[in-house]
């Protein structure tokens, strides 16, 4: 059921449905017109907003934390400059980290999905227990992570004494355990497309292979992977994006320090601590503009049926 | 019991209907006219409109074009849910979140006629399940859902009752008993039935008529007999029963026959039972009125025969054998042989001539379209 | 290809440790949320029962409780309402923009939640609408509203429409038919769609952190705590949560596995 969300519905069943004049048009614009007003008014006027906000200059009367309309773009040129870093560091994480989540997932789901068809329930409970962690708060599991690899912690201390890390190196506040909790808090998203998908395919193409005399690893390679891929695509979309956004993992109380601030970091220090309106836009605007050419490089492949 | 639900049906009649869909033409031009009280069987292929025909009867579509009568009202503006008309859907669309009993009540409800549970209780207790009353649809075989949609249908003595191809999912023992049923319930009743349905031998079995339908057309409509007996079309022809089929060019012609020359043999059709005299026409005969013979025969002047050819293929069915026999210039002939009890009397390239009887031959008004089907020929 | 034995257990044994491993927070939550905690929750010091019991003496964690249930409620309900109508529309009605629609639908989705955020603040900041409770609300209604209509789209896919046609044929008006036939049939679906928006807006943070006012929602309080360790208070309602939500879960599930059996033997 609620499964459907992250998987494909594909367009099968269309022909059952389609109505061949059921009411007019007119019943549908009646439907579409209060949530469609909605999202216009509270997601694509947002948008544009950002956009505005983005090239602000600040106020002529000289408040700080004020700002004019003006059509500033060395915002962004600025922006670039001062958070290179932080750009480079957003999307490196999140690209380190959905490969690791597709690794770690695709073993998963293919078990759930491929060997386990036998046993709806027990697919029904394992599938329970991969969205398990999404029913407790994001942020005490993140928390609890923290804790798990913390500076004291006996894994750090083991660690350390058997000479992988230095006596003063720890876990918290690196690189890896930033990506570690990114891989972790998103698994969801790539298992539950990845399942989709997986469930949906025909095991006979598998047992053609082995019939035709290719090896379990060539089976896998050329018939499964390829049309595994619509869920591989999905499930990497639906976890580099917001990956690339987050700020939690990365933040100082949580898994990061200051040598791993992320985009969302600074658009959120920018925004709400120093009230820098138009950077923090600029650099929301641009973290949209890649995800937008990655969903407009995925919807000329696939077209927008699927996407819903 | 039975008195209940007597309810006189009414007559349909269907004025230069035409229903157009983006891309493609369902429905030509039909007109076509139902008696209150009759069978009608609505037979064709997929795609020939059949059920697109149902659904503009019954309101679930609006024609492109052309008019609706129902027991002489115009009901073509009128909508599905106002029209006296009830249809068993073939996948029986049963509300699987009420129960059987609520199920047939539910139109009942909606007209707010009194007493609608009792009805409900007599219209499944007529067809026999009133004891599954309480069930869920899903908790019920497929020939009882069947019989519950039927029930919903008929409990609100609908003038009209539209079923589309209601037995197919059945399994054939199902099937035929459902058959005996439905044309049962029928005639004691009094409704107009319009049944629509691709199996010939359904259609052949239980309706007073038939009418069949090709590409948005109806060819030709009349009694299952009158069909068989004297198809007017190839494609009739050919959808009810088998048929040979003979072309050539009238060469001769006498007061009450005309009759063509297909390579040397001369094959003779009655006046009244050919649609058209004169130039190149299609001459029919059903396979189990021909017979072959291993010598050349000496008939009289009622018969036709062609040949000698091969038999090419006997095939067994268990009640006959059918011969497939390859006259050189003519084509290939089928003939059915009741099985009386004998192996084959013939083998496989014996050497033999067909005939029939002339009265038996029919005359169509088209030709076939290629030359490589069973028996064509263009002399 | 000997190593058959070795081969049959790999990806089940695989499949054991990734649970175990999603598992682990989970567990490390539950117990810590026993622990007889001074000021920071970090270091366990010894088991007591106190934190369940009384959960509300820890300054604001009710009251953030209290928050996010509220703001998950009235979000849920406009989301699933609207939703559910987008949901029909895009499936049972032909029209022009159907793709259009669908993209504007699907974005929502795919935009990070700091791009959604900052959005709608800086529109809330150049209208000069004061943020709030209400500013919390419609961003949430906002953001769930796409996974409504996903889940509830592929409900109304699977719904026969032949039911519906069934209806106007026994003299259902239109208006009867979505009351009597389609409502009904669709209730799984929203129900799903509910809980799914509910759980998404419960456990949002950083939309609702660009957008609140004074007042603390869940998320907050933990993120605003976890500079100083998260009180164990904090972990006795996220285990709470928790367990509620498995056990809707996996009661829905084994119910309708019992059904289904039940079902089988009739026939």
């Amino acid at each position: 059921m609620a499964f459907a969300a992250f998987g494909h519905s594909g367009s099968g069943g269309k022909a059952k449905n389609a109505p061949a004049s059921l009411g007019s048009a007119k019943v549908a614009l009646l439907l579409l017109a209060p949530g469609i007003a909605y999202l216009s008014l509270f997601f694509v006027a947002p948008l544009v907003s950002l956009v505005i906000t983005s090239l602000q200059v600040p106020s002529a009367a000289g408040v700080i934390g004020m700002y004019d309309y003006g059509f500033a773009v060395g915002n962004y040129a600025e922006a670039v400059v001062s958070y290179f870093p932080q750009i480079l560091r957003s999307f490196g994480y999140a690209l380190v980290a959905t490969l690791l989540a597709l690794l770690i997932s695709y073993p998963l789901a293919y078990f759930i999905g491929v060997k386990a068809r036998r046993w709806p329930l027990l697919q029904s409970l394992m599938l329970t227990l991969v969205i398990a962690p999404f029913f407790i708060s994001f942020l005490l599991r993140t928390f609890a992570w923290k804790q798990i690899f913390s500076n004291e912690s006996w894994i750090v201390q083991t660690l350390q004494t058997i000479g992988v890390l230095d006596v003063n190196q720890y876990l918290v506040g690196t690189d890896f355990m930033v990506i570690f909790g990114l891989t972790y808090n998103f698994i969801p998203f790539m298992t539950l497309p990845l399942y989709s998908t997986l469930e949906r395919l025909d095991i006979r193409y598998i047992e053609a292979g082995s019939d035709l005399y290719a090896k379990p690893s060539k089976t896998f390679w050329n018939i499964t992977l390829p049309l595994s891929m619509p869920g591989v695509i999905s499930g990497t979309l639906l976890t580099f994006i917001p990956m690339a956004g987050d700020y939690v993992n990365a933040s100082r109380d949580f898994l990061g320090s200051t040598e791993t601030t992320m985009l969302g970091n600074v658009v959120e220090s920018n925004f709400l601590q120093t009230n820098n309106y138009p950077s923090a836009s600029a650099l929301s605007v641009i973290l949209m503009s890649v995800i937008l050419l990655l969903v407009t490089f995925y919807v000329r492949k696939s077209g927008t049926e699927d996407l819903l | 019991m039975a008195t209940e639900f007597i309810a006189r049906g009414a007559d349909l009649e269907l004025q230069g209907i035409r229903k157009e869909f983006p891309g493609f033409t369902a429905i030509e031009d039909l007109d076509l006219r139902i008696p209150a009280g009759e069978f009608f069987a609505l037979l064709g292929p997929s795609g020939c409109g059949k059920t697109t025909t149902l659904r503009l009867v019954a309101g679930l579509d609006q024609p492109t074009r052309g008019k609706i009568l129902i027991g002489g009202k115009d009901v073509t503006n009128t909508k599905a849910h106002e029209r006296p008309v009830n249809t068993v859907f073939q996948s029986y669309a049963l509300f699987p979140h009420m129960s059987i009993i609520e199920n047939v009540a539910f139109g009942l409800k909606q007209r707010k006629i009194e007493e609608p549970m009792t009805k409900a209780a007599d219209a499944l207790a007529m067809v026999e399940l009133s004891h599954l009353a309480q069930r869920k649809p899903s908790q019920l075989s497929g020939g009882q859902q069947q019989r519950v949609a039927l029930a919903r249908a008929l409990v609100n003595r609908p003038s009209l009752l539209l079923l589309d191809e209601p037995l197919g999912a059945l399994d054939l023992k199902l099937r035929r008993q459902m058959q005996i049923e439905l044309k049962a319930i029928q005639m004691e009743v009094g409704l107009t039935f319009l049944h629509v349905t691709h199996d010939q031998e359904e259609a052949m079995d239980m309706a007073d008529t038939v009418a069949v339908m090709n590409k948005g057309r109806i060819e030709q409509m009349g009694s299952p007999e009158k069909l068989y007996d004297r198809p007017k079309t190839v494609f009739v022809s050919k959808f009810l029963g088998q048929s040979n089929l003979f072309v050539g060019k009238v060469e001769e012609e006498n007061a009450s026959s005309v009759s063509i020359n297909v390579a040397g043999n001369k094959i003779t059709v009655p006046k009244d039972r050919a649609e058209k005299h004169k130039g190149t026409i299609a001459v029919g005969v059903r396979p189990e009125k021909a017979f072959f013979h291993e010598e050349k025969p000496k008939l009289g002047a009622g018969n036709n025969l062609i040949g000698p050819g091969e038999i090419i293929d006997i095939r067994f069915t268990g009640v006959s054998n059918q011969y497939l026999i390859e006259i050189p210039n003519v084509g290939n002939v089928t003939v059915f042989a009741q099985n009386v009890g004998k192996s084959p009397v013939t083998e496989l390239g014996a050497k033999v001539w067909v005939s029939w009887k002339v009265e038996h031959a029919f005359g169509l008004s088209d030709l076939p379209v290629t030359t490589a089907t069973e028996s064509i020929t263009v002399a | 290809m000997k190593n058959f034995s070795l081969g049959k257990y790999a990806l089940p044994l695989y499949s054991l440790l990734a649970f175990v491993y999603l598992l682990i927070p989970i567990a490390y939550t539950f117990v810590f949320s026993f622990n007889d905690y001074v000021k920071s929750n970090i270091a366990w010091r010894g088991f007591t029962l106190d934190n369940w019991i009384y959960v509300c003496n820890e300054q604001g964690v009710c009251e953030a409780f209290t928050n996010s249930i509220l703001i998950g409620l009235i979000s849920t309900f406009f989301a699933t309402v609207l939703g559910t109508m987008i949901a029909i529309a895009l499936v049972r009605y032909r029209f022009k923009f159907r793709s259009a629609i669908s993209l504007l639908l699907f974005l929502p989705m795919a935009t990070p939640e700091v791009v959604l955020g900052a959005g709608l603040a800086a529109q809330f900041l150049s209208t000069g609408t004061p943020k709030g409770m209400g500013t919390i609300i419609i961003a949430h209604i906002m953001f769930c509203l796409s996974f409504v209509v996903v889940t509830v789209k592929a409900r109304v896919i699977s719904l026969d429409a032949s039911l519906e046609e069934a209806g106007r044929d026994l003299y259902a008006s239109p208006a009867q038919v979505f009351w009597k036939i389609t409502l009904p049939l669709l209730m799984p679906g929203i129900a799903a769609a509910a809980l799914l928006s509910f759980a998404l807006s419960f456990d949002d943070f950083i939309i609702t952190i660009f957008n609140a006012g004074p007042e603390s929602t869940f998320p907050r309080f933990v993120y605003t705590a976890a500079a100083r360790g998260i009180p164990a208070e904090a972990n006795v309602i996220g285990m709470s949560v928790f367990l509620l939500a498995i056990a809707i879960v996996v009661s829905v599930q084994v119910r309708g596995s019992l059904k289904a059996k039940r079902l089988a033997k009739i026939k």
